[in-house]
C-alpha cells in the first residue's frame, strides 16, 4: 500500500518538474537555445503569489493568475531584452548560453535586494489535508499536482497541433529561414513560445508552492536543473518527451528516498539518468535530428 | 601643482603613521601588568556565518562597557579586543596567535563548531583560558581543561527531549526526521534516539533527508506508517515550517518536538495560522526565551536593539552572559594567573540571561532548559526543564 503512496508522491513532484520542462523543451524546439534563466522564471512566479497573497491580500482566485500574467510578461522581456538581438544575428550558441547564465544571477541577485535572501513562507492555496483514494492515503496537494499538469499538458498539445499558432512555431522550429518565407513572422512566434513556457513555469510556480509553501531566491537553481534533465531524459524538443521526463524524474526521486537512500537521493537519480541516455542518447522520445545539409 | 605637492606629503605622513601605529600597540604588553585587563574574543565578523559572529561580538562589547562602567574587574577596566577570523580555522588560528602575542588573559570564542575546535586545542597546549558561547560540537571542549562553553552542546538536547517526551508527554513510539547533512541536527538527532531507546521507547523511524532538501513526502509516509506517538525534528525554522506543512498535508496526526534551532518558527510562519492545531501540540526545548518575563532579560533585549538597530538572537543572549561569567571568574580568582581563572570557571555558579550556570567536569554548562509550545501561532513558555 506504501509502495502506491510513494508512486504518487512521486508523481506529483514529477508533475511540478514536468510544468517546468515543458518550457526548456519548448525554448530549445524553436531556437536551440538551453534557456537557463527558466528556473529563476519559477522563483519569479514563486515571489509573485506570496506578495498578490501576503502582502496584497488578494482573494485566491485572482492571486493565482497574478504569477501567470507576471511570469509571461518576465518571459517575453528577458526575450526581447537579452536574446533577441543575440537569435536575430545568429550569435554563438556559447554566447546565448552565457547571456541566459546572466539572466539567471541577475535575478537571483534582483530578488534577493528586494525581498532579502531569507526564505518566505506562502499561505496554504488549496488542499492543506490529506484525502482517501481507495484505502491509500494521499495528500490533496498531490492530486492538484497531477490532474493540473495534466490537463496543462492537453491544452499545450491542442495549441501546438491544432491552432494556426501551433503549426506556425512547428514550422519555425523545422526551419525558421523557411518558415520566414512563408510569411510567418518568427520573431513574434518566437516570442510566444517563451511566453507559453513561462506560463507553464507559472503553473508550476503556483503548484509548488501550495506543495512546498517556501520561496527564496536561488529556489530556481536545483528546481530547473532537474527539470532541465527530465526534458533532456525525455528527449529535449519533444512536448510527450517533457512531461514524460519530468514524471520519471519524480517517481525515481521519491522511490529511491523511499527504498534506496534518503541522504544521497540526487545522485542515486542522476546515475540512473545517465545510464538511460548512455542507452538512449537523444533521450526516451527524442528523434536523432540529422545536420541538415 | 600645489595641491599635487600637499597630497605626496600628505600621503607620506599618513604611511609612516602606519608604521608607527602598530609599533606603539606593541609597547603596552602584559595584560595584568597594566591598569587593563585585556580580553580577547575570535568571531566572524566578515564571511558566511558573520551573522552569528556578529551577534556574539556586540553582545560581548555590550556586556564589556556594562562591567567597565560598574568599576570593571579587579579594580581594572577590561581591554576588549576582537579579530575577525572569517569562519575559517586558518584564519582563526592567526587571530588567536596575534591575540595572545597581544597579552589577553582569556579569549572568548571562537562562533563556529570548527575553527573553534581547533583554537581550544591550541589554547589547551598554550594553558590559555578560552570560553566558547556558541560552539556546540561535544568535542571543542573535550580538548582539555582550559576550554569552556556556555552554550549547550548538540546531544545534550537530544537527551533533554527524548527525556521530556517519556516521562512528560508519556511517549511510548517516537521517529525521527533530520538534516543528515548538517552536524547540528545528526547530533541530535542520535543522541534522541540513543536516550529513547535506553528509556525504553520504541523508536519506529530515523529518517534522514538530504540538506537543502524541500521535499519531505517520502520520508513522512514512511514515518506516518510506522504511527509513532511523537516525532522529533531537529532541524532549523525554515525547514521545520515546511516539514510540518507537508505533514499536514499527509495527515500526520502525532505530535512534534524540537530543539532551539525551532526558535524562528513564528516569523517564519508570517502570520499563517493553518498550523496552529499542529503547533499547540508541538514541544521544542531552547536555551533561553525571548518571551519570557524575566526583567534582565527583557532590559537586555530592548538595550541590545536601541544599541545596534538589530533583534538580539540566542547567540547574542550566550555572549552577553558568557563576558559576565568570565568576569565573574576572574573576580573570583583575584589574579589573571590561567589556572586560577580556570579553577575559579570550574567553581561558577552565575545566574545570568539564560538561568542559573554551573558546569559540569567536561567544562559544559549544566542548567534548565526552557520548554516552549505554541499558542494561537504565539510562543507560550510552559516549563524549565532538566532532564
Amino acid at each position: 500500500m506504501d509502495f502506491f503512496t510513494q508512486l504518487l508522491n512521486g508523481l506529483g513532484l514529477g508533475s511540478i518538474y514536468a510544468l517546468i520542462a515543458l518550457g526548456y523543451s519548448m525554448v530549445y524546439g524553436i531556437v536551440q537555445l538551453i534557456n537557463f534563466a527558466h528556473g529563476d522564471i519559477i522563483m519569479v512566479g514563486g515571489y509573485a503569489i506570496y506578495v498578490a497573497l501576503s502582502m496584497a491580500g488578494m482573494p485566491l482566485w485572482l492571486a493565482v493568475l497574478v504569477p501567470i500574467v507576471v511570469c509571461a510578461l518576465a518571459g517575453v522581456l528577458i526575450e526581447r531584452l537579452a536574446y533577441q538581438r543575440l537569435l536575430t544575428h545568429n550569435a554563438e550558441r556559447i554566447s546565448l548560453l552565457i547571456t541566459a547564465l546572466g539572466v539567471s544571477i541577475f535575478l537571483q541577485n534582483l530578488f534577493m535586494l528586494v525581498f532579502g535572501s531569507e526564505a518566505k513562507t506562502v499561505p496554504p492555496m488549496f488542499g492543506s489535508n490529506s484525502v482517501e483514494l481507495g484505502g491509500l492515503s494521499v495528500a490533496s496537494s498531490t492530486l492538484i499536482n497531477i490532474v493540473v499538469s495534466v490537463v496543462m499538458m492537453v491544452i499545450l498539445q491542442l495549441l501546438v497541433n491544432r491552432t494556426k499558432i501551433g503549426k506556425a512555431m512547428q514550422a519555425t522550429s523545422e526551419d525558421a529561414g523557411a518558415a520566414k518565407l512563408m510569411g510567418i513572422n518568427t520573431k513574434n512566434i518566437i516570442m510566444l513560445t517563451f511566453a507559453v513556457g513561462s506560463i507553464l513555469a507559472a503553473v508550476g510556480a503556483v503548484l509548488y508552492c501550495n506543495t512546498y509553501p517556501q520561496i527564496r531566491p536561488t529556489m530556481g537553481n536545483l528546481l530547473g536543473l532537474k527539470a532541465f534533465v527530465a526534458a533532456v531524459l525525455g528527449g529535449i524538443g519533444s512536448i510527450p518527451g517533457a512531461m514524460l521526463g519530468g514524471y520519471l524524474l519524480g517517481v525515481l526521486e521519491q522511490l529511491t528516498k523511499a527504498y534506496i537512500t534518503t541522504e544521497v537521493t540526487d545522485a542515486v537519480v542522476f546515475a540512473i539518468l545517465i545510464v538511460v541516455l548512455l542507452v538512449r542518447p537523444a533521450g526516451l522520445m527524442g528523434r536523432n535530428r540529422k545536420e541538415k545539409v | 601643482m600645489k595641491n599635487g605637492k600637499k597630497a605626496k606629503v600628505l600621503a607620506a605622513v599618513l604611511s609612516a603613521a602606519l608604521f608607527v601605529m602598530p609599533l606603539a600597540g606593541c609597547t603596552q604588553d602584559g595584560g595584568a601588568e597594566g591598569d587593563t585587563i585585556k580580553i580577547g574574543a575570535l568571531a566572524p565578523l566578515t564571511g558566511d556565518v558573520s551573522q552569528y559572529g556578529v551577534a556574539v561580538n556586540n553582545a560581548l562589547k555590550m556586556a564589556v562597557e556594562e562591567i567597565n562602567a560598574n568599576g570593571g574587574v579587579l579594580g581594572k577596566q577590561i581591554d576588549y579586543m576582537v579579530e575577525d577570523e572569517k569562519g575559517d580555522v586558518t584564519e582563526a588560528m592567526n587571530a588567536y596567535n596575534k591575540l595572545v602575542g597581544q597579552g589577553v588573559v582569556a579569549i572568548v570564542g571562537d562562533v563556529t563548531s570548527a575553527p573553534s575546535k581547533a583554537v581550544a586545542q591550541r589554547a589547551n597546549d598554550d594553558g590559555m583560558p578560552i570560553i566558547t558561547a556558541s560552539g556546540t560540537d561535544a568535542e571543542i571542549t573535550q580538548t582539555g581543561k582550559y576550554a569552556y562553553r556556555t552554550c549547550f552542546i548538540d546531544p545534550y538536547q537530544g537527551k533533554l527531549m527524548a527525556t521530556y517526551a517519556s516521562k512528560e508527554l508519556g511517549a511510548k513510539s517516537v521517529a525521527v526526521l533530520y538534516d543528515s547533512g548538517d552536524s547540528y541536527s545528526t547530533g541530535i538527532a542520535d543522541a534522541f534516539e540513543e536516550t529513547a531507546r535506553e528509556l525504553g521507547l520504541t523508536v519506529t523511524n530515523k529518517e534522514g533527508y538530504a540538506h537543502g532538501s524541500t521535499d519531505f513526502n517520502a520520508q513522512l509516509t514512511k514515518i506516518k506508517a510506522g504511527n509513532p506517538d511523537v516525532v522529533m525534528l531537529p532541524v532549523y525554522y525554515q525547514d521545520v515550517v515546511l516539514i510540518l506543512r507537508q505533514a499536514q498535508q499527509q495527515g500526520l496526526g502525532c505530535q512534534f518536538l524540537g530543539a532551539d534551532g525551532w526558535d524562528g518558527v513564528v516569523p517564519q510562519l508570517d502570520g499563517d495560522s493553518s498550523l496552529n492545531d499542529l503547533l499547540a501540540k508541538s514541544y521544542f526545548c531552547s536555551q533561553y526565551s525571548a518571551s519570557s518575563d524575566d526583567p534582565k532579560l527583557q532590559s537586555f533585549l530592548t538595550t541590545y536593539k536601541e544599541k545596534y538597530n538589530l533583534d538580539a538572537t540566542m547567540f547574542a543572549v550566550l555572549g552577553y552572559d558568557t563576558m559576565y561569567i568570565l568576569a565573574d571568574a576572574i573576580e573570583r580568582a583575584g589574579s589573571t594567573d590561567a589556572d586560577a581563572i580556570i579553577q575559579a570557571l570550574s567553581e561558577t555558579e552565575y545566574a545570568g540571561l539564560t538561568g542559573t550556570t554551573t558546569f559540569d567536569e567536561d567544562r559544559n554548562p549544566v542548567r534548565e532548559s526552557v520548554i516552549t509550545t505554541f499558542e494561537n501561532g504565539n510562543y507560550k513558555v510552559l516549563e524549565t526543564y532538566q532532564a
